[in-house]
């Protein structure tokens, strides 16, 4: 986002834009990232519910991949993940690797 | 028709708080917030006391809330709303405004405990029809973790750090959501974000109410807590099953219970999954954690004997979940 000059601002710093946090990227952040394995996840969405930046898509109830322009990589979908058959859905790798 | 608690159903729904805030990675607080605003069915306008929360949400140019959303000072969130729900009751009586709008007002427990406690009163004595949410981390996260009236008894905070003189914060935490019931509004609740079903229910009751109402979150802060950052959501259900952080509500007085953990553990299985509380497992510590405990189980003595009262007046048998 180009920042404005001060003629260009609205007058009591409101911003007329909501959500627009959406475009600053919080992902390099991350120091580990969360991997989805679909063949283990069971679609129960805690990820989804317990994600803190909203960063696990989910379209017609069913998730999809990670926002990773938003992640932090906190982890706790991978915590919270119950996988199926003992086998997690989420696993965190560092990132780099 | 509001939509069925189900994640399902729910994740169909608008994610109001958006992603590219910058609270921290793993932060109690937004998972909260989000769950919150996930349990509306109607429009709202939040107001935000000074805190993390606020602060993070919505630095310049930048907003995450996708609701008309007003900052306001460290101590005056619940007067700000306040003002903004007198002045839309104006307008509805003018006929300038049909639409049914709520007003919620969000601040963490310095803003609510300590610094808000005098405008939040004020405005449940006023009885305005709003929802005040305090998310409770247990200090003051956000200027680097002094201690508040929320923090627990013999957490260490760099205003009463962990020595050989103090050993954490001497005294014991304040019972806000206790004081916020004597108020006698029609709704006051306690709960956590691992308890997703438990909390958008609550929110749900407050945004029915014709009147003021009061919502207590725990919010787990990795920052403070000394705690990794994966583990916000087990450090909630761990609160809920010592009993540190019970789950209840006063729907008009009435206080209901809607956790008892199966077996209730020993306070020691909270503190000891965070660094703030680590030097309480020293040898020479033993009465400060008999001490803890005696604190918990008295606060969930008092709970619990004054629901059976209710239960017993009321006539039901079992009067938690």
């Amino acid at each position: 986002m180009k920042l404005k000059g001060w003629k260009e601002l609205e007058i009591g710093a409101i911003i007329p834009e909501a959500g627009n946090a959406e475009q600053y990227n919080t992902g390099s952040w991350r120091a580990s990232r969360p991997q989805w394995i679909e063949e283990n996840c069971i679609q129960c969405l805690f990820c989804w519910i317990y994600c803190p930046d909203s960063s696990v898509t989910v379209k017609d109830s069913k998730r999809g991949e990670f926002d990773y322009g938003h992640c932090k990589g906190c982890g706790v979908c991978a915590h919270e993940c119950p996988g199926k058959k003992g086998k997690k859905a989420i696993v965190m790798v560092e990132e780099g690797n | 028709m509001s939509t069925p608690l189900r994640l399902k159903e729910l994740s169909k729904k608008e994610d109001l708080l958006t992603g590219g805030h910058r609270m921290c990675a793993g932060c109690g607080a937004p998972i909260a917030i989000r769950q919150v605003l996930l349990a509306a069915d109607v429009p709202l306008v939040a107001a935000n006391a000074t805190g993390c929360l606020e602060v993070s949400t919505t630095i310049y140019p930048y907003t995450a809330w996708k609701i008309p959303w007003i900052h306001s000072a460290f101590e005056n969130a619940a007067a700000t709303i306040s003002g903004v729900e007198a002045m839309y009751k104006a307008l509805k009586k003018k006929g300038k405004i049909d639409r049914k709008i709520k007003f919620i007002a969000f601040g963490g427990d310095g803003g609510t405990y300590d610094i808000g406690l005098q405008s939040l009163s004020g405005a449940m004595e006023r009885g305005h029809d709003m929802v005040y949410i305090c998310y409770d981390n247990g200090a003051y996260m956000n200027t680097g973790i002094q201690r508040s009236s929320a923090t627990p008894f013999g957490a260490n905070t760099t205003t009463c750090p962990a020595g050989r003189v103090i050993h954490g914060k001497p005294q014991k935490r304040k019972n806000l959501t206790r004081i916020m019931a004597a108020h006698d509004i029609p709704y006051v609740a306690q709960t956590t974000p691992a308890h997703w079903r438990d909390l958008m229910t609550k929110v749900r009751k407050a945004l029915e109410v014709d009147g003021p109402a009061f919502i207590n979150i725990l919010a787990p802060c990795n920052r403070g807590w000394r705690t990794p950052t994966n583990n916000a959501i087990e450090l909630c259900r761990i609160a809920a099953d010592t009993c540190f952080w019970p789950l209840y509500e006063y729907e008009n007085g009435k206080l209901t219970v809607n956790y008892k953990p199966k077996e209730k553990k020993p306070v020691t299985d909270f503190l000891k999954t965070q660094g703030r509380f680590k030097h309480l497992f020293s040898p020479d510590s033993k009465d400060l954690l008999k001490q803890a405990q005696e604190n918990t189980d008295h606060e969930w003595d008092k709970l619990l004997r004054e629901a059976a009262c209710w239960a017993e007046e009321t006539g039901t048998t079992e009067e938690g979940k």
